[in-house]
């Protein structure tokens, strides 16, 4: 692995603070680096940095490597780190914070099929009250990787004919409230 | 006695309606009353969290104000996911004035302290604690064909929000099992994340969870895996085929909702337990309950 010399000039020790101050991530600055989260995590050996890494980048104000790194989409939030932490930080919660910082910030990997699919799926979830499974897989892998569908093509046969894909997609009989209840955020 | 009150989750209604058939079956075996949630919504699950947590907590929020308003103590979450959400909310809005706020700001002054006077139950909980163990055994007239299971909880029904069973190892599947006569292996993995979405969006990472876990249960002696969330039944039954085309000491099993055997021990007519939803261990599936054989052809 290459590594690029960091200059802690470089560093946004103010974003870090603003960091800390986001639900579930008031312990970053408490971290011991004791590796228990990495350690426990069954999805480090995947990732560029692992969670234990990923809070020392965070907290030293490193933003940019921390919003545009691997490691914080391929955290499946099994939450097994913050169990196991010894200081009780919510790595899982610094990680879904990181990931929001990193779509606002458009820092996200482009090459990763997981931001799309959560973006579509935050679509989905807003205009119809409910994910349609198909739907968003579909469009996950349309605007990501098309060849990916071609993978999925045995799974999709093998969900239909056990009746297990929905075709049609639900709408959820509350969608007009749901829409108000959601877009207040913008007036907010 | 009070109705508990259902929250489907998109998942029971797609890839994991076998779990929605068989629990039904199951509540109706025990007689324990059970309403859907009118007009519910999703649960946001962890996508919806990647991309704005306020909004994300105002969906499980307004599921919660439903139930309220419909007058269930109770709302039952079968899918893991949906189960963390609820919780997670009924935590932040206590915890996050700024998450108080914006849920307030949705539902309307004064409605953000009856969020927390609707409890919210995982089936396996409600079975365990409301129904107990003494009655399953009672009510088990049936005995299983299907050798030994390995019991998986997977992580977000134990994990942060467990109700009382260790976060890392839970038994109270295990103990459900054997109470309904179904003998179960030791499995150290059962709280081992399945990779969630991963199998589809990161096929070689996703894969590579699931295969370890199927490995470690057939290596211990298993004929089945048991699991309690919708995407977890999904993870381990839907890609058996990819990884025996991987690895040729890969063999495949069937991966029940623990609903379904509960059901089968219960002295469910097996036709209404979904079992003919299963991908993989379709032949084991068509040999342990041979009444299903012909439905279970019709849809190969």
């Amino acid at each position: 692995m290459e590594r690029r010399l960091k200059l802690q000039k470089e560093a946004e020790p103010e974003w870090a603070r603003r960091i800390s101050e986001h639900p579930g991530c008031e312990g970053v600055f408490s971290c011991l680096q004791c590796g228990a989260c990495s350690g426990t995590c069954p999805l480090s050996i995947y990732m560029d940095f692992g969670p234990r890494r990923i809070i020392g980048l965070v907290r030293e104000g490193f933003r940019t490597t921390a919003l545009s790194s691997e490691t914080i989409w391929l955290c499946a939030s099994c939450y097994s780190c913050a169990v196991h932490c010894p200081r009780k930080i919510h790595v899982t919660d610094i990680m879904y914070t990181l990931k929001r910082e990193a779509i606002e910030a458009k820092l996200y990997p482009r090459r990763l099929p997981i931001p799309v699919l959560a973006q579509e799926f935050y679509r989905a979830v807003r205009s119809r009250g409910k994910n349609p499974e198909l739907w968003v897989v579909l469009r996950m892998a349309l605007k990501s990787h098309p060849l990916i569908l071609l993978s999925m093509i045995h799974t999709g046969w093998a969900l239909l004919r056990t009746g297990r894909l929905s075709l049609h997609s639900e709408h959820s009989d509350g969608i007009a409230e749901i829409k108000r209840y959601l877009d207040l955020r913008e007036v907010a | 006695m009070a109705p508990y009150c259902y929250f489907p989750g998109c998942s029971l209604r797609g890839t994991g309606i076998a779990y929605e058939e068989s629990l039904l079956e199951v509540f109706r075996l025990l007689h324990l009353p059970i309403e859907e949630l009118r007009d519910w919504n999703c649960c946001g699950a962890t996508s919806y969290m990647s991309i704005d947590e306020g909004s994300a907590c105002v969906l499980s929020a307004r599921n919660l104000a439903l139930a309220h308003k419909g007058h269930y103590r109770d709302i039952v979450a079968p899918c893991s996911a949906c189960y963390l959400v609820l919780r997670k909310t009924q935590d932040y809005v206590e915890r996050y004035p700024r998450i108080g706020r914006r849920v307030e700001e949705s539902l309307g002054p004064g409605r953000l302290r009856v969020l927390n006077e609707v409890r919210v139950r995982h089936p396996l909980e409600v079975l365990y604690t409301d129904v107990g163990l003494a009655k399953i055994k009672a009510h088990a007239v049936r005995q299983w064909p299907g050798g030994k299971v390995a019991c998986y909880y997977g992580c977000q029904m134990v994990r942060p929000y467990a109700d009382g069973d260790p976060d890392h190892n839970p038994v109270r599947m295990d103990e459900l099992m054997h109470a309904a006569g179904v003998p179960t292996v030791d499995f150290p993995l059962k709280t081992r994340c399945c990779g969630g979405t991963l199998t589809g969006t990161m096929p070689p990472v996703g894969l590579r969870l699931n295969e370890i876990l199927l490995a470690e249960a057939h290596h211990r002696g298993a004929d089945a895996m048991v699991t309690v969330c919708p995407l977890c039944q999904y993870n381990l039954d839907a890609y058996q085929a990819d990884l025996r085309r991987r690895s040729k000491t890969f063999s495949e099993m069937p991966v029940f909702f623990f609903t379904q055997i509960l059901g089968w021990a219960l002295g469910s007519d097996p036709a209404r337990l979904g079992l003919k939803r299963a991908i993989s261990g379709r032949k084991q599936i068509a040999q342990w309950f041979p009444k299903q054989r012909a439905e279970v052809a019709a849809h190969v």
